[in-house]
């Protein structure tokens, strides 16, 4: 080709049309942007909300249901002329609410766009009525199912958890699954099972124009999806149990959580003071309030809360000395007020026979006792070093779900704390004994622990030596739940011997008050209630008041575990707080005798 | 026999002295802008392709009449008439164009329609046929050398005076077609100096807007010393006036240049209109307006990206079918050929478009008379541009200027001034063959 100047003009013609064609190419070929951009374009989807899955209790009495409301929503480029007062007096609100809402969409019209608007959330069955008689005359505003959340049983917030408007951030990372507007389960049981609950939101496809004027059905509805409602849930709750642990617990702060140790099914689990179910349907209104009180209402301490176990805890230092072979049934240690150590120091205990065996110290919660115990364990032969002898110590303690995640399904669940020798290697430079760390013999110190692991504990010594990972919910026709739950999880100790440990909490509670037992205020009459006080010191204050106790001593029902903060002595509040959720649990009712407890209980409010 | 003869002798002629495949470009995409201008407005105007009513209909009887016209002039008039009434021709235009302002209806914006009853027509596209008639009559003369000053101003007058006059009419879109004869004016020995300068002063003012004044002097630098360079290495052994004239020239085009740059948002800013201004910096990037001006070609990339390789198939546009697209049957019809057959079909029109320049470019360099090249060359010219801004404009490689896509976009007085306008050309170019 020469390059004359007619070739160089049509050289010019073809590069300016390649560059046409690339960019044509570009847009329809390599980038797929403007195909997304064209089904948001033209597709309007309607949205159907599902209605959230029920939550059952064990017994099928419901503990959230659902009811009915609207939203009002909006297109406010749809809007004509409308008359202001007869909106406001259908949907029976201000007049100012409604100028305030059209002059945003004003302000904002751009962004906007012609973007439908909730106007109006949450209006109630009968409000709507009266709107949808006049809807036609308010062009642009329409009505929009939602589900609002209701609460039959006052189960705690806490548990059962709330629902919520997702928010911004959560929306950046999970668009795909969320748009705004839609509620998720933000804690507790709405939060561990979301993805049951939920359901799935269905849609009905419009074409629209750019004036988003809905032309026609899409396809003929042929890939509209109907809304997929959110599947129910039974949870292991007994919601008259939870509901009256909730009013045992008002005006006190602590815990209580109540297990079947047959299933390891959670029967009850009240953290106080919770959030009050009034609440939670509409968390938002009341979130300042709630994030304002000084006990933290929205801190689940049933399994949050780290507290040291106190006395409860020496059930375990005497089954690891059992198992161990560093303590036999019939062995006995004096205690004198206490157990002597270092430069003329005691740790002191109360008063009782001496010297006693395993059986009544576990029934005396004797301190001296325990401390021998421990001494035993951490200066074994068996083992060289004092670390080692503690890292097996501390491997046993494990074994009994202490110091790591139970695996509950309940969310948010956390660990405690059990030490390692190396932590004690670190603080003390590797010089530490028995005696430096001798609190740990009766449960203090450096050990935390949540009320379910103690519960936990209880559950295991009703097994004699086992227990089922604890959780909320259970199998049902439209949810299963993992394997796990199901298998037994065997302690580090034989099994054998639990039976003394089982007889000591027996006498604990029905060794009567002049045998030095602890826990007499747990007896119930025909119920064989076998329990365990303790005492945790509290660096912050009043002592914590604790005790776990199951019943019937054979083939126990369920495993209770009270935990008080600042209470003072287990044996005055945690005590008759667990015992009556036994006995409520297993006969229903209080007996007349023990009618009195129950209203010092209730009648007694720390704050 | 020698009826035979004589008819077979015709027949032969017409084979041979009419440019088929070029009538088979145009037919081709005179119907692909029909069955699209159908396509576009069926949702919104629902009736038969055919109905009156809808502009398929209408547009039905403009192509019909278009190819009356078009036989009209193939086979009744005689191509000679052209080159005679092209400069009362080219007066009479202007005469329109001046008086539409005045006459003429006002329709978004600017006065450049009349309205004669139910027909609306627009002088500003008969302008461009007239133009290039006569500037082919002018350039066809023996006598005519584009070199010397007189012919140069009088070209460029013929050129200006109609441009100026629809500038007035704010039909921006047009008048930009009438840069298009510059390269038909290069084609008859226009120094390539012009297209490059005009290309420099679009690099500069793109350049300034988007970066800034430093990095376009940079570029006015780098030019200035290559094209320096490759001066002196060729001239070597030239004389003295000869390289002071280049040195001259090299300062005075710097100097346009480094004024250009700093004017360039004086002028941005203050000569172009609100909209203009806007559009331009929707298309640079400079800010991003999706619901203003940006709508329009943000649709109408949506439009086209959507269709992908091969379309959503006809009449399944959602974007085009919706009115998602403004003007979709007229200036953003390619919207349509893009949602609706994809990739295939866009390259299709564009191939079709190329080939028929790239066609008339070749018949009308192979024609010995001048006043048929010429006239060719702006025709060609006229068609690039229309293509290239309407086309670019849908894709966003344009800013938003409202012409036609011609043949296709719906509407009279477009489509019957491109079908005489290359009509015309393929009589003298018949013509011509009938002698050699």
């Amino acid at each position: 080709m020469e390059a004359s100047r007619k070739n160089k003009l049509l050289i010019g013609l073809w590069i300016f049309l390649a560059v046409l064609i690339g960019k044509i190419f570009y847009i329809q070929i390599i980038n797929d942007k403007y195909k997304r951009d064209a089904s948001n374009n033209s597709m309007y989807y309607e949205y159907i909300y599902p209605t959230r899955g029920v939550i059952y209790d064990r017994n099928g009495e419901i503990l959230v249901g659902n009811n009915v409301c609207y939203n009002i929503i909006v297109t406010p480029r749809e809007v004509g002329e409308f008359d202001t007062l007869a909106l406001a007096a259908a949907l029976d609100i201000s007049p100012d609410y409604i100028r305030e809402k059209m002059a945003y969409y004003k302000k904002y019209r751009t962004r906007i766009g012609f973007q439908p608007q909730t106007f109006l959330k949450q209006i109630s069955p009968e409000t709507y009525m009266r709107f949808a008689e006049e809807e036609y005359r308010f062009r642009g505003f329409k009505a929009q199912t939602r589900s609002l959340r209701n609460y039959p049983f006052n189960a705690g917030g806490n548990l059962l958890g709330y629902v919520s408007e997702v928010d911004a951030d959560f929306l950046k990372t999970h668009s795909d699954e969320y748009r705004p507007g839609d509620f998720i389960g933000k804690t507790g049981i709405e939060a561990a099972r979301e993805e049951d609950l939920r359901g799935e939101k269905g849609y009905r496809i419009f074409l629209r124009d750019s004036r988003n004027r809905v032309q026609n059905s899409y396809a003929d509805g042929a890939y509209d999806k109907d809304a997929v409602p959110g599947k129910n849930i039974v949870t292991t709750i007994d919601a008259h149990l939870q509901q009256y642990g909730q009013e045992l617990m008002e005006g006190k702060v602590g815990s209580v959580v109540a297990i079947e140790p047959s299933s390891g099914e959670i029967l009850a689990m009240v953290s106080s003071p919770g959030i009050d179910v009034e609440y939670l349907a509409d968390i938002g209104k009341h979130y300042q309030e709630i994030s304002r009180n000084p006990y933290k209402p929205m801190f689940n301490r049933t399994v949050m809360a780290s507290y040291p176990p106190g006395s409860v805890f020496k059930l375990i230092n005497g089954l690891i000395g059992l198992d161990e072979g560093i303590l036999h049934t019939y062995e006995m240690y004096p205690c004198n007020h206490g157990f002597p150590y270092g430069n003329s120091r005691k740790l002191g205990c109360h008063g009782h026979a001496s010297p006693l065996a395993l059986l009544d110290a576990i029934a005396t919660s004797c301190n001296g006792f325990f401390c021998y115990v421990f001494r035993n364990i951490l200066n074994n032969k068996d083992y060289k070093t004092i670390q080692e002898a503690f890292d097996k110590w501390r491997e046993y303690v494990l074994s009994f779900g202490f110091g790591r995640k139970l695996g509950s399904d309940f969310p948010s669940e956390l660990g405690g704390n059990i030490p390692t020798s190396a932590y004690y290697d670190k603080i003390y430079r590797k010089h530490w004994s028995f005696q430096t760390i001798i609190s740990l013999s009766i449960g203090q110190g450096e050990i935390g622990a949540t009320p379910l692991q103690i519960a936990n504990l209880a559950a295991t010594v009703a097994n004699r030596g086992y227990y089922y990972i604890p959780h909320i919910i259970k199998d049902s026709d439209e949810v299963s739940i993992d394997e796990k739950y199901h298998e037994k999880q065997f302690t580090m100790v034989k099994q054998e011997h639990f039976e003394t440990v089982v007889k000591g909490m027996y006498m604990a509670v029905n060794g009567g008050g002049s045998a030095g037992g602890t826990a007499f205020g747990a007896a119930i009459p025909g119920l064989d209630v076998c329990g365990k006080t303790g005492t945790a010191q509290n660096p912050h204050g009043k002592d914590n008041s604790v005790f776990i106790c199951f019943a019937p001593k054979d083939n126990p029902r369920i495993a209770v575990a009270a935990y008080v903060e600042n209470a003072g002595f287990g044996a005055t509040w945690a005590c008759p707080i667990a015992s009556l959720m036994l006995e409520k649990y297993i006969n229903g009712e209080i007996s007349p005798s023990r009618q009195w407890v129950e209203d010092r209980i209730m009648s007694t409010h720390f704050f | 026999m020698n009826m035979f003869e004589g008819q077979s002798t015709i027949r032969r002629d017409l084979r041979r002295s009419i440019d088929w495949p070029l009538i088979f470009c145009y037919l081709a995409l005179v119907l692909i802008g029909w069955v699209s201008i159908y396509a576009s407005i069926h949702s919104s105007e629902p009736g038969s392709i055919l109905d009156w009513n809808c502009r398929s209909g209408k547009q039905a009887v403009w192509i019909l009449t278009a190819f009356v016209l078009d036989i009209l002039i193939l086979f009744v008039i005689n191509p000679r008439l052209w080159e005679v009434i092209s400069a009362p021709a080219y007066l009479f235009v202007l005469g329109l164009l001046v008086a539409v302002i005045f006459l003429g209806v006002e329709v978004k914006g600017s006065r450049s329609w009349f309205a004669l009853g139910p027909v609306r027509f627009q002088p500003a596209e008969i302008s461009k046929i007239t133009t290039s008639m006569l500037l082919a009559m002018v350039m066809s003369k023996p006598y005519y050398k584009i070199s010397n000053r007189k012919y140069f101003l009088i070209t460029a007058g013929i050129i200006f005076l109609p441009m100026l006059v629809i500038l007035g009419e704010s039909e921006t879109g047009s008048a930009l077609v009438y840069v298009g004869f510059l390269f038909a004016l290069y084609r008859e020995g226009l120094s390539g100096w012009f297209p490059f300068f005009l290309g420099m002063a679009i690099l500069l003012f793109i350049v300034t807007l988007t970066t800034n004044v430093w990095i376009s002097m940079a570029i006015i630098a780098a030019t200035t010393g290559v094209v320096l360079w490759i001066f002196f290495k060729s001239t070597e052994r030239e004389s003295r006036i000869v390289r002071f004239r280049i040195i001259r020239n090299t300062i005075l085009s710097v100097i346009a240049g480094v004024s250009l740059v700093f004017a360039t948002n004086f002028i941005f800013q203050n000569v172009l209109q609100d909209h203009q201004r806007k559009r331009i910096e929707v298309l640079l990037g400079m800010k991003e307006d999706p619901s203003g001006v940006g709508y329009n070609v943000i649709q109408s990339k949506i439009a086209i990206g959507s269709g992908g390789l091969f379309g959503k198939g006809f009449l399944n546009g959602t974007q085009t079918a919706y009115g998602f697209v403004p003007e979709q049957s007229t200036d953003f019809i390619f919207c349509t050929v893009g949602e609706e057959t994809g990739f295939i079909g866009c390259l299709t029109v564009i191939l079709l478009y190329a080939f028929m320049i790239t066609r008339i470019i070749q018949d009308a360099d192979r024609s010995r008379e001048a006043f048929t090249r010429i006239y060719g060359y702006c025709l060609a010219s006229c068609l690039f541009m229309h293509l290239f801004i309407n086309i670019g404009m849908t894709v966003g490689l344009m800013p938003v200027i409202g012409i036609p896509l011609p043949l296709l976009s719906y509407g009279g007085s477009s489509l019957w001034a491109f079908s005489v306008m290359i009509f015309i050309f393929v009589a003298l170019y018949k013509e011509e063959k009938k002698y050699f």
